[in-house]
């Protein structure tokens, strides 16, 4: 569904996708990690539509279609979601007003109704209640003073919202205590069906244990050095990056 | 055009004497010979560095004379005038035509308190006006001579010793006609000893020709008392608007003033409080939005007379197109003035390259213990929260609008009634292009 083709991207001159190749299928589970700075979540904000970057070569498609010359919201109407590493703090809108600004811009572009006031409350409590969220947040100006955790449990909180049929989750997992990552990854693994596909961005095999990946990937400078199962995650929890940057020289 | 405003004041005078008080014509008087040495301002006055009134004052201006009744083109009825006012709120209603009052378009009391018009006071309550007029604006600038000079109706509130005024006043002052008009309105208002009474205003201009209103206002805030205004300045593109405020304060008295600049041409606005007893409190919150070629000035000054008062100030503005901005903050904290507490913000956002602000805090501290902090913001929106929104599929204008307005937001959210919050918010939202529908 998702097919990243030879891409290659770079910001300020500096080249940081340095050929990523990538598809991921519906039902499927991709877990990418690597080391700082090795472009990951470089990659989801490409993906995600962010004009910051320049595309030097190479293509994404969705569903077979290449989505480059598509603005952000355009990819989100197309089901493509990203839970961002470190959340923007927008003081003066409402948890609840955003998401449902977003929710109806979503189904406007599908062309179904916009969702009214009181079924929306509902939907949203009863998302919050499986993620375990108290509903004081949705009176909340967005993100802003939400402690670390908060911010990547509100990510979520958008996810199960927006049901997207494609997910990025960029280190989701950072910041969580263990009982909020227990919490968080059956939110995930909720929404987990055949319908959807998720690449979950990490430095921690733990949050695999919870969400169980179908692939991992390493990315290094800006390129997928290696591929496996979920074995492969364990084997770098315990040997590190050092053996596959040395592999690479 | 200097001469022909002396030349009506001339004209008229014997009315104007006929009409009030011998002591009040004498003021009028000085007032105007003030005008005529110093004539309108010009940029040369530091006062008036970024806001020139050139353009403004050449048209060939109607000067409609308080002693005339309304003709036949002044004739409105409530449904032209209806989408100016707050109507899901109950009011008082005072309604202004080229600064004379409708009483058709009005709802006035005297029962537990005054809430009617200047033009009615002046005979009415001789002592009280005589006693109260132009003891704030004596030694203010030539636009608040002139107008007080030639300014005969505006709204007229006296609320007695503990009597809370029971539902919000709301005035609309209206020009219209089929040639230029240009209207000066005076309002005065006595707040007595925990009294509280709460404004909200509007200027409105019906027409497509030029108008220019110079509007003083005058406001006394007993001990304990509360006055809450709400100005609306949302006009049309050819209308103007010059306003200066002055609100005396007493002990232990509370004033909060809204002022939403969203439409004009050019508005300036002189907003001023003393505060003179002990633990006053002023609190100020402006938002201004300009687009097209428009001008929105706001001078404020805050002084600081007595000891432990405290003043908040929180400017907005978003800027777009050609449009402009001037900030100029003032606060003086006078020698005796020790525990004042002075909060001074403004934050701005340019939307375009053409488009500028030009703000100045201007502090002057004569007190030794004093908390003052003020700052000022010019930026622009912010990129990271744009993509943020997109990202969840708000379209690039709903989200630049939805952070524009969450910008806002503080600007109105003091605003008591929600219902005309709401209305502030939609007007901000199409004043954006946006329907703000489902963000509220
Ligand atoms: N605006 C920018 N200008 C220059 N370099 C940038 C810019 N943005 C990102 N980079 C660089 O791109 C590289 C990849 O950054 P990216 O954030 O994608 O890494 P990451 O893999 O997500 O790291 P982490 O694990 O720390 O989150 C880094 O070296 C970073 O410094
Ligand atoms: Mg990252």
């Amino acid at each position: 569904m998702l097919e990243i083709v030879n891409l290659h991207a770079s910001i300020d001159n500096k080249v940081i996708l340095n050929g990523i190749n990538l598809k991921i299928n519906l039902g499927e589970v991709h877990a990418i990690m690597g080391p700082n700075g090795s472009g990951k979540s470089t990659l989801s904000n490409v993906i995600a539509g962010h004009d910051g970057y320049d595309i030097i070569s190479g293509d994404i498609l969705f569903d077979g279609d290449s989505v480059l010359d598509f603005p952000p919201e355009k990819r989100a109407h197309l089901g493509l979601f990203l839970s961002f590493q470190y959340p923007v703090e927008i003081p003066g809108i409402t948890v609840s007003n955003f998401i449902r600004t977003a929710l109806n811009e979503i189904r406007k572009a599908k062309g179904e109704e916009s969702l009214g006031a009181s079924p929306m409350l509902k939907l949203m409590r009863e998302k919050m209640k499986v993620l375990e969220m108290d509903k004081g947040f949705l009176s909340r100006s967005l993100n802003e003073g939400f402690s670390g955790g908060e911010k990547k449990r509100n990510e979520i909180f958008q996810m199960a919202m927006l049901e997207p049929k494609m997910a990025i989750l960029d280190e989701t997992d950072s910041g969580l205590d263990i009982d909020a990552l227990r919490v968080v990854a059956n939110g995930v693994n909720a929404l987990r069906s055949d319908r959807n596909a998720f690449i979950v961005i990490t430095h921690y095999q733990r949050l695999l244990d919870y969400i169980i990946p179908d692939f991992v990937h390493v990315l290094f400078n800006g390129k997928i050095v290696k591929s496996g199962g979920k074995e492969l995650a364990i084997e770098l929890e315990k040997r590190g990056y050092d053996w596959i940057k040395k592999e690479q020289k | 055009m200097k001469d022909r405003l002396s030349a009506f004041y001339w004209l008229n005078e014997t009315q104007f004497a006929q009409a009030s008080s011998e002591q009040i014509t004498s003021q009028r008087r000085s007032a105007i010979e003030k005008f005529e040495i110093e004539g309108f301002p010009s940029v040369k006055d530091e006062e008036w560095k970024y806001t020139s009134l050139k353009k403004l004052i050449t048209p060939d201006y109607l000067f409609p004379s308080p002693f005339v009744p309304l003709d036949q083109e002044e004739q409105i009825d409530f449904n032209d005038i209806k989408q100016f006012l707050v109507n899901d709120i109950d009011c008082y209603q005072v309604v202004f035509i080229n600064g004379r009052y409708s009483s058709w378009l009005s709802e006035t009391t005297h029962t537990n308190y005054d809430i009617c018009t200047l033009g009615s006071a002046w005979k009415k309550y001789p002592e009280v006006v005589e006693s109260y007029f132009n003891k704030l604006t004596k030694d203010d600038g030539p636009l608040v001579q002139l107008n007080t000079g030639l300014a005969w109706e505006g709204l007229y509130i006296n609320v007695p010793k503990n009597i809370i005024v029971d539902k919000p006043i709301q005035v609309l002052y209206i020009s219209t006609g089929d040639t230029p008009v240009f209207n000066q309105t005076r309002s005065l208002i006595i707040l007595s000893e925990g009294s509280s009474a709460e404004i909200i205003e509007r200027h409105h201009s019906l027409t497509n020709h030029e108008t220019w209103t110079n509007a003083v206002d005058e406001l006394h805030v007993g001990s304990n008392a509360k006055i809450h205004w709400v100005k609306l300045q949302h006009d049309s593109s050819n209308a103007s608007l010059t306003q200066h405020s002055k609100i005396h304060q007493e002990k232990d008295s509370t004033a909060i003033v809204h002022t939403i600049s969203t439409g004009g041409k050019l508005i300036r606005n002189n907003l001023d409080f003393s505060l003179t007893g002990k633990g006053a409190e002023a609190r100020m919150f402006g938002l201004s939005l300009g687009s097209d070629r428009q001008l929105v000035d706001h001078h404020t000054r805050v002084d600081h007379i007595a000891p432990n008062c405290s003043s908040h100030e929180a400017y907005k503005g978003i800027y777009d197109e050609s449009s402009r901005g001037v900030f100029n903050g003032k606060i003086y904290v006078h020698i005796d003035a020790q525990k004042t507490q002075a909060y001074q913000q403004n934050n701005n956002l340019i939307l375009s390259e053409k488009a500028t602000i030009d703000t100045k805090p201007q502090l002057e501290i004569f007190a030794d213990d004093v908390k003052c902090t003020h700052g000022c913001t010019i930026g622009q929106l912010d990129e990271d929260a744009l993509f943020y929104l997109r990202a969840r599929g708000i379209r690039n204008k709903e989200a630049k609008a939805l952070l524009m307005l969450a910008f806002a937001n503080d600007a109105i959210a003091d605003i008591q009634h929600p219902s005309l919050r709401v209305k502030l918010s939609q007007l901000i939202g199409r004043k954006l292009g946006v329907d703000m529908s489902n963000a509220l």
